[in-house]
């Protein structure tokens, strides 16, 4: 059985990705199941979907505990360890990061000993990055290297014509770059070994102990929790406060923005939080004076600068 | 007859397509929303001559949907979890009506905390309300099952409601291989509904609710019900027959694999029944002699042809995705319940707690649980109930908790500022 995770943040396509690699997979033949997993439901928020292949019918569910195959559409994930990329990753499973990166950089930031390759993204290309669900499900396809070109471009265009000819045309083409990209390595990626009952060690259970309410009850309190957990690195988009252009009519901006994670500094100027602004931009439509701009989360970590705004 | 991918909530809305439904009372909840969009798309397109309806909430959506039933129309619905909660005290008084209809429960495990996972906690709720429960573990299954129930309830001998359930997640958002059945088919399955005397009209006026003092009526009534539901154990058999003649595939009561030789059986419902059946498997291949044995009626509960499936085993490994509160297992009590005093009755139940809130059951452990309800049918004595939960996902806990302690330490200084 072919055991393929795709891992990005809600919005990128992911759940299309495996839609697209499930569909391709069955289209040829194989009997296949595809599912998302999407926990919070939330734009940026990690998710990954599970897509599984075989010649026999597939009784395994749930989420891929030893992938054949893990791809990465957003390396800011790899970091996360919510997000699980490189869960039950082990030496036999192919590692794919679309990346303006080597492949070197990322062997050696991993220190992985498998195999590793890299689906070339440019720094700043945003149409790529539109279509980054269908070329990561056309990198996948190519790796297994059983499915055909046909087959991948009947899947994507039943997943993708429901928005129109022009972004079936579109995708095709970003699909098909990375098809093409992945052309050295067609076939690298095999089935895994089946799981044997019999050598797997056994589960670490234990008693779960019994403990007064004051600690077993699930509550939050105060802002504490809010202060550790840091939710900056959900964000996707970054807002940027243009202090020549900012009236330093403070109370807006503050008030505005959901999680308080703009405060007001010594000087009487705004500033933001920036381990704990999810990117919601709500800031970027209140500000009066049009001070604060959206800029590519990406691309404000390469500390290039964005173009101002209009 | 084509097959495709089709999630699970998609196959619940194909079912009630092919079983031509004519109202579809609504109220959105997640893991369900995809089964009454899917049908709200197909209505607009003019493909499903039905008609949806949002109601401001699930009490009033199962309301719509039996009143709907009780003026003689296929009526079908669907909720999950906290959705269902709501509208328990309509789920408990339906059934009374006797008016039939088909509600889909996309399980997802409850509040508190709350969680958007699976476990059937919800649907294990309704047990006792009189709704027939019918229990999938494939998208095929939930297909089947949503055209199945619909002539099942509408049976004369049976007339109640059924609760067709998916596991969030695990169905309910997982594409895998449907056969769609002919739509002539299953129209020959499942011919128009004739509601009999049930025939609400506007102009003559009926009550569906009446009041009884003294109890004698209300024990009639209510164990009228009861009766009915009984009654229902048969007419599935036949109603299942049917369905394999129309549409070739049958759907037991009671679903085993490889039980006949086993000496240790897991039980269990839902979709990781699937995850058992391939464990049993794997262990086999291992030279365990395991089984599994997967109600798929829960109400009715098939007790003849669980008897039947456990008798002579040494030991039932029964895995509960599911607690009640101060008891444990659901189905380990009921299983029991079932068994007891049986000749041949395996002396072993051991209790097992899984997959509460999305959690995964690993391969491991289902070895692991066929091996403690082996060594504990050598001992002759059932084991204590076990939750299967591991040092990893407590150290996860306690890093959480560790995180509360800096909030209750900070409180404790009188707070701080972010």
């Amino acid at each position: 059985m072919y055991r393929i995770r795709f891992h990005g943040r809600g919005g990128q396509g992911v759940k299309t990705a495996g839609r697209v690699l499930g569909s391709a997979f069955f289209a040829d033949g194989f009997e296949a199941q595809d599912a998302p997993r999407y926990g919070a439901e939330r734009r940026g928020a990690p998710i990954f979907a599970s897509v599984r292949a075989a010649r026999a019918p597939i009784a395994e569910r749930g989420p891929i505990r030893q992938p054949d195959l893990v791809v990465v559409a957003d390396e800011s994930l790899v970091p996360v360890a919510a997000a699980g990329v490189l869960d039950g990753i082990g030496p036999h499973s192919t590692l794919l990061i679309r990346s303006a990166e080597t492949p070197d950089t990322w062997r050696e930031r991993l220190r992985a000993t498998g195999p590793l390759l890299v689906l070339a993204a440019q720094a700043g290309d945003h149409e790529a990055a539109r279509f980054l669900g269908v070329a990561c499900a056309a990198a996948a396809a190519r790796l297994v290297g059983v499915i055909s070109r046909a087959s991948l471009e009947q899947a994507l265009r039943a997943e993708v014509a429901e928005f129109g000819a022009l972004a079936v045309a579109q995708s095709l083409e970003h699909a098909m770059a990375a098809w093409e990209a992945m052309a050295p390595h067609a076939g690298a990626v095999a089935e895994g070994v089946e799981p044997r009952a019999d050598t797997l060690a056994a589960p670490a259970w234990i008693d779960l102990p019994f403990e007064p309410a004051t600690v077993s009850a699930p509550s939050v309190h105060g802002t504490a929790t809010s202060v550790q957990v840091r939710t900056g690195l959900w964000r996707t988009m970054r807002p940027v406060i243009d202090h020549e252009r900012c009236h330093r009519c403070t109370w807006i901006c503050t008030t505005f923005c959901p999680d308080a994670a703009i405060g007001v500094d010594a000087q009487g100027a705004p500033a933001i939080d920036y381990d704990h602004c999810k990117g919601c931009l709500v800031c970027v439509a209140v500000c009066p004076p049009h001070a604060i701009r959206a800029v590519p989360e990406r691309d404000a970590e390469r500390g290039a600068s964005a173009p101002a705004a209009p | 007859m084509s097959r495709l991918l089709l999630t699970g909530n998609a196959a619940a809305a194909w079912g009630a397509r092919l079983a031509q439904v004519d109202y579809v009372p609504a109220f959105p909840i997640t893991p369900q929303t995809e089964i009454i969009e899917t049908l709200g798309r197909w209505i607009d397109a003019g493909e499903l001559a039905a008609r949806l309806v949002l109601l401001e909430s699930e009490h009033s959506m199962v309301t719509a949907a039996a009143a709907a039933a009780a003026t003689g129309v296929r009526a079908f619905t669907a909720t999950s979890s906290q959705g269902l909660l709501y509208a328990m005290e309509m789920i408990f008084t339906v059934p009374g009506w006797r008016a039939p209809f088909v509600l889909v429960n996309v399980s997802r495990g409850l509040a508190t905390p709350i969680t958007l996972e699976p476990d059937h906690s919800d649907v294990l709720a309704a047990r006792d309300s009189g709704f027939l429960q019918l229990h999938c573990a494939t998208s095929q299954e939930v297909l089947d099952s949503v055209l199945i129930a619909h002539r099942w309830t509408e049976d004369p001998r049976v007339r109640l409601p059924a609760i067709v359930n998916l596991d969030g997640f695990h169905l309910s958002f997982t594409r895998e291989p449907v056969e769609l059945p002919d739509a002539a088919a299953a129209a020959r399955f499942l011919p128009p509904f004739d509601p009999e005397n049930v025939r609400f009209r506007a102009s003559r006026p009926v009550s569906q609710a009446v009041a009884v003092l003294g109890g004698g009526p209300y024990s009639y009534f209510r164990y009228e019900i009861h009766r009915a539901a009984e009654s229902a154990l048969a007419v599935y058999d036949e109603v299942a027959g049917a369905f394999a003649s129309a549409c070739g595939r049958l759907w037991p009561a009671v679903e085993t694999h490889r039980a006949e030789d086993a000496e240790v059986v897991f039980f269990l419902i839902g979709s990781f029944a699937t995850k058992a059946r391939d464990a049993v498997d794997r262990l086999r291949a291992a030279g365990v002699p395991v089984g599994l044995v997967r109600p798929r009626l829960l109400r009715p509960y098939p007790v003849e042809a669980i008897r039947r499936a456990l008798r002579g085993k040494r030991a039932v490994a029964v895995v509960d995705q599911n607690l009640s509160m101060g008891k444990g297992g659901v189905l380990h009590a009921e299983l029991a319940s079932a068994l007891y005093g049986e000749p041949d009755a395996p002396r072993v139940l051991a209790s097992f707690i899984g997959g509460l809130g999305g959690r995964d059951i690993a391969l491991e452990e289902f070895r692991e649980m066929a091996q403690i309800a082996a060594r504990a049918a050598a001992d002759g004595r059932s084991p204590a109930p076990r939750l299967l939960y591991t040092e990893g996902e407590l150290r996860e806990v306690r890093k959480l908790q560790g995180i509360a302690q800096a909030e209750r330490d900070d409180l404790a200084r009188g707070g701080s500022e972010p």
